[in-house]
């Protein structure tokens, strides 16, 4: 009965926790990461069509390049300290691009540096993306699977 | 028999010792608080000259120390015993402080709440005739917490609203007997108390439930009352989480709010430094103390205070199996 009771009291507690916390402000962020994603893949889709007609590539070996410029980008801003400030305001618009991929692999890389090339560096390195990996490869092989066998 | 316990949690020091110096040293972000003029020293490069903000933060518990006792016109040598602790593992930061410094050190470790353990238990030290100078130190680095606690410091992602910001610093205060004060003359020691907040973004919703059952027990124990104090001032609950505490403790039956604040909230201007709901860490109450809070003790601005800095005791491996977070709060009177 006590111990119900102590149940009981935790949740009037967390319930009334929520009601102190305040409210981020959605539609302001919700700008913010509509213009700032928008800007990004922006910026992408000129680097594709310019490195096509540039380079005289096929579509698909442009898209490759495009992939290469722009983790390239979201690198060196990470590394000059500029990322991390847009994605404070951006949010998702700044994360969900492969400027954020980038990002997310070279901060804890430069984070961990003073604990070796090896341990920290190297190993590290995967500490926020090695999940995105994971999954992500796995479900696309899934996919994958999943269609040869529909259409074969 | 225990002369000295009074109620359930209390410690009464019959023979008050006196905290005869403090030394304090923050970082830059602090340096342009509102509290800026009250430390003894602004560091203008966070990695002070080091190679880590592990060793960094450990350099800034030695320079704490070493201020402390230059103002107290003594020598390292002349420090019996050191109290210490601090934020990171196996505290990294305070035992290599102690190396440098050569004095006989027990380490601490109650998270933020370390300033006010570690005073009561230099005090009992002190009181108990152990010993005739110790020192109480503690400490916090906001990047050296970021990487053990958080994310890469270069990582583009949003801190949430009630995040609190860790404090860069670290304070030191030196106990001794002496016939001027300010005196430290109870320690309350709190239990652990755990609502279920698991949201680490969130810890001043965790930490003040803890604040207000030991600030509840200093009174039922004692016999004084919130008007009794110049000023009662938690650690590290920040904006969201001294709301709380005020309205516990009114339902606990103790009128706070009008002489109540937070270490967290004051060392930051919320709105200018976006520190969201305000400092954190061991650093925060050591050098708002030791800063701040002491200097106005020696102008008679304050004459009786209640110290009560707060703890959450988490870990990343307690944080990710999923675990809630237990706090804690400690409290100590000081009289001028």
């Amino acid at each position: 009965m006590q111990k119900k009771n102590q149940t009981q009291k935790k949740k009037d507690y967390q319930k009334y926790v929520e009601q102190k916390a305040p409210k981020p402000k959605y539609v302001r962020n919700c700008i913010w990461a509509f213009l700032v994603g928008g800007a990004i893949c922006t910026i992408g889709q000129f680097v594709h069509n310019n490195v096509e007609d540039l380079l005289g590539l096929t579509h698909l070996a442009a898209t490759n390049v495009t992939t290469l410029v722009m983790i390239g980008l979201g690198a060196f801003f990470t590394g000059i300290g500029v990322y991390d400030k847009l994605g404070k305001l951006a949010g998702a618009g700044s994360i969900v691009p492969i400027t954020g991929f980038a990002n997310s692999i070279v901060s804890p890389a430069m984070e961990f540096k003073r604990e070796g090339f090896v341990f920290g560096v190297a190993a590290r390195m995967f500490n926020l993306a090695g999940p995105v990996l994971v999954y992500g490869i796995t479900s696309s092989v899934i996919v994958g699977l999943i269609y040869y066998l529909i259409y074969n | 028999m225990a002369v000295k316990r009074l109620g359930a949690q209390t410690i009464k020091f019959l023979n008050p010792p006196a905290i005869i110096s403090t030394g304090s040293i923050v970082g830059p972000k602090e340096g342009q608080g509102p509290l800026a003029d009250y430390f003894d020293a602004i560091i203008q490069d966070d990695l002070y000259g080091q190679d880590s903000w592990e060793m960094a933060e450990s350099k800034l518990i030695r320079e704490a120390v070493t201020k402390a006792v230059d103002k107290a016109e003594l020598k390292i040598a002349d420090i019996e015993f050191m109290f210490g602790g601090d934020l990171l593992n196996q505290l990294m930061s305070s035992s290599f402080a102690a190396r440098d410094l050569q004095v006989p050190f027990l380490g601490l470790y109650g998270a933020c709440s370390t300033m006010t353990e570690s005073l009561s238990m230099a005090a009992m030290m002190i009181d108990g005739g152990f010993a005739d100078r110790v020192v109480a130190a503690t400490s916090s680095h906001f990047s050296s917490a970021e990487r053990q606690f958080r994310f890469p410091l270069e990582l583009g992602n949003q801190r949430a609203l009630t995040a609190s910001w860790t404090v860069t610093g670290s304070g030191a205060a030196i106990l001794s007997h002496s016939k001027g004060g300010p005196f430290v003359t109870h320690a309350t020691i709190g239990k652990i108390i755990d609502y279920g907040i698991i949201d680490a973004n969130n810890m001043g919703a965790a930490m003040a439930p803890a604040a207000a059952d030991t600030i509840c027990t200093h009174f039922d124990d004692t016999g004084l009352q919130p008007s009794d104090y110049d000023l009662i001032i938690t650690g590290d609950l920040g904006v969201y989480g001294k709301e709380i505490a005020v309205d516990l403790l009114n339902k606990k039956g103790y009128d706070a709010a009008a002489n109540f604040s937070d270490c967290g909230i004051e060392i930051f201007d919320q709105k200018k430094q976006d520190t969201h709901a305000g400092g954190s860490g061991c650093g925060c109450s050591a050098v708002v103390f030791c800063g701040y809070l002491y200097q106005e003790m020696q102008l008679k601005n304050i004459r009786r205070l209640l110290l009560v800095s707060t703890g959450a005791l988490f870990s990343p491996t307690s944080s990710q199996q999923g675990e809630s977070i237990p706090s804690i709060a400690h409290a100590v009177t000081i009289e001028i």
